[in-house]
């Protein structure tokens, strides 16, 4: 301890006995700190110490803060709640969650159906069909959609989409409704979420994609060569050596994009004509609505205890997203050269 | 087989090629279906990017002049053919500006901490988090910055700095895991000198690591900023909307870009008296579509700048 509270740097350069006395332990705890952990070094090691620790902290917070806002909302007995917040409409604080998650989930679920298939196929696009001179920036390209902002697609899709899909909408009402989804009285303006669900898949196409090509470029080159060199096509190679390996990495690609839908904001608000039901009639206006979206709607006219009734169903969606963005990490952490943040 | 491998010619290792592929037909239908469908993913991708930017570009083109840009909202109302984004701008760069200074400090301390310092738990923890931290949803960032500001200042707080403190919870996590990226292919090499040379190393990390990632770190920072400056959700929990300019961050409602365009698209059409001279009914539209294109306009430059940066500035020696 005292050697290395005064190592003078000219004693440092012999530090032959030091390391012999002392056990194997203390050696390697002395190589980590050597040779000088002291005034400026030290408080800098602090620094970057506690930077790491205050991510830790502003997570917590995050968690902490929600549920002391909460607290009021939840705590309060179920008939004066409903008497104070109007959108409860004389239900509990469960009642009026149930759907608004039902939603989110929904929605974000479509979303991810039609995006997977049309991700995995840019990404095997990029990383095995392209030619390599212009692979990267055609993955680049790809890159863009996810520059765009959120509101800019909430008013292309509210504008531009809709009109585009409501003929389509109307089409598989009277021709498909015998399949349940597209049951009911499908709505003229096309304001339903089926429709934000294709914009939801646009908004996550790019990190799908992202994770996916790295997964697709890291499988085995000899594997590959192996299987064309049998004789395989280039999509039974794809099938035999490149998919195998990447499934763990695309299903958390998948689950990313998941986490993104389920926070999607302003392209929801924009589009979809808000209701508070559990149906799975997708073509329908007024059955469905997210979280996140009621939220943003809600939220500038809410009193105190309807803001504290909001927050916790963002606490909700805090936890939905958080244990889906573990669960997506806890994947992908074995390869970890890469994340939806490069 | 072996008659067919030995045999020198070049043509032979395609003819087994053909061989091998052909027997069945069908392997080659599917062959070919797959790679039609892995072609029109693609192309399916490309639709929605180019309706997008064309439509901003088509509808806002009309709208978008220096009066436009050089006018708040303020006294502007009905149908009036007037007003415009001067606020919205003056806002989103302050905030903007200030979850930076917020953002990068911390992030690159934590991105130090990783490559330089981080091992054991902490270190892993701090890893698996910030890649979390990246999915925290921007409304829920935006709850948290309100939740933390209502206390200190009561319910119903609207200021500015609490907009960049909650784009700055979205911000962190970016501009970690860009700059921890930049930071690992220092080479050792350079570390090993400086520090052979005595250079205390706090030292050596901050006049030869970074100095040497600088190009990198800024690109992250670049495209991060160019990430959260889009973001509408949090801003509208906490910072509100506003039709005057302010400059004062902690005093009252401002108008951020990405706001103006919902507040504006909420707005819709303006029903207008036939004998009206000043009124245009789609007046909203065209100021919502104008302002994204000004918001598109920067995001896109922020995301060239921040790649020229690297291109030009990297350091050659890899």
């Amino acid at each position: 301890m005292t050697s290395t509270q005064t190592p003078a740097a000219p004693r440092s350069e012999r530090p032959g006995p030091g390391p012999e006395s002392a056990p194997p332990r203390a050696k390697k705890k002395r190589a980590y700190k050597a040779p000088a952990d002291r005034g400026a070094n030290r408080l800098f090691r602090w620094a970057a110490t506690g930077a790491g620790a205050f991510i830790l902290v502003v997570l917590a917070a995050v968690a902490v803060f929600l549920i002391v806002k909460a607290w009021p909302a939840i705590s309060m007995p179920t008939d004066e709640l409903a008497a104070q917040v109007s959108a409860l409409h004389g239900s509990s604080l469960l009642a009026y969650i149930g759907p608004l998650v039902f939603g989110t989930v929904l929605a974000a679920a479509l979303a991810l159906l039609f995006a997977t298939p049309v991700a995995m196929g840019i990404a095997l696009f990029t990383s095995h069909y392209a030619p390599r001179r212009i692979a990267s920036a055609l993955g680049y390209v790809v890159d863009l959609l996810a520059a765009i902002p959120s509101v800019v697609y909430g008013l292309w899709g509210a504008t531009v989409l809709v009109n585009v899909v409501k003929p389509l909408w109307l089409w598989l009402n009277t021709h498909l409704s015998w399949i349940p989804f597209f049951g009911g009285e499908a709505s003229p303006t096309g304001r339903v979420v089926l429709s934000v669900a294709i914009v939801l898949a646009v908004m996550i196409l790019p990190i799908i994609t992202a994770v996916s090509r790295e997964v697709f470029l890291q499988a085995p080159r000899l594997h590959e060569e192996a299987a064309l060199a049998l004789g395989a096509t280039r999509w039974e190679m794809i099938r035999m050596a490149v998919l195998p390996f990447a499934r763990s990495g695309v299903i958390s690609a998948a689950m990313l994009g998941l986490g993104r839908a389920l926070g999607e904001t302003m392209a929801v608000v924009m589009i979809l004509s808000p209701g508070a039901t559990y149906s799975f009639l997708l073509l329908v206006a007024g059955k469905h609505n997210t979280i996140a979206a009621n939220i943003a709607s809600q939220f500038p006219e809410a009193n105190p205890i309807g803001v504290s009734t909001l927050i916790a169903t963002g606490l909700a969606l805090f936890v939905i997203t958080l244990a889906v963005n573990m669960a997506a990490r806890a994947i992908v952490a074995r390869r970890k050269d890469f994340s939806g943040a490069n | 087989m072996t008659t067919t491998t030995a045999t020198p010619s070049s043509g032979a290792p395609s003819g087994l090629r053909e061989i091998l592929t052909n027997t069945d037909p069908r392997r080659r239908r599917t062959d070919r279906t797959m790679k039609v469908l892995i072609y029109a993913a693609f192309a399916i991708a490309m639709i929605p990017l180019v309706s997008v930017l064309w439509t901003v570009v088509s509808k806002g083109i009309g709208h978008l002049n220096s009066y436009f840009l050089l006018h708040s909202m303020r006294g502007v109302f009905g149908g009036m053919d007037a007003g415009g984004i001067y606020h919205a701008i003056i806002g989103t760069l302050l905030i903007t500006l200030w979850a930076t200074v917020i953002s990068v400090p911390i992030g690159l301390m934590v991105a130090v901490y990783l490559v330089e310092y981080g091992r054991g738990r902490l270190a892993r923890a701090v890893t698996f988090f910030v890649d979390v931290m990246t999915g925290i949803p921007s409304i829920v960032a935006g709850l948290f910055a309100y939740a933390l500001f209502a206390l200190f200042f009561g319910p119903g707080v609207r200021m500015g700095i609490a907009g960049s403190v909650a784009l700055s919870v979205l911000m962190i996590p970016v501009v970690v895991r860009s700059s921890e990226e930049m930071l690992r292919l220092v080479p050792n090499e350079l570390r090993e000198a400086a520090l052979a040379l005595a250079v205390p190393k706090w030292l050596v990390t901050v006049r030869v690591v970074l100095r040497t990632a600088v190009a990198g770190i800024v690109t992250g920072i670049t495209i991060a900023v160019a990430r959260i400056i889009g973001e509408t959700a949090p801003l509208l929990v906490t910072v509100g909307v506003a039709d005057s300019i302010n400059y004062n961050m902690v005093d009252g409602r401002m108008m951020t870009l990405p706001v103006y365009i919902y507040r504006q698209f909420q707005q819709g059409l303006v029903p207008c008296s036939p004998t009206a001279t000043n009124c245009v009914p789609t007046i909203n539209f065209d100021r919502a579509w104008s302002a994204a294109l000004v918001l598109i306009i920067i995001v896109m430059l922020l995301n060239l700048v921040g790649r020229l940066i690297t291109r030009l500035f990297a350091p050659k020696s890899r």
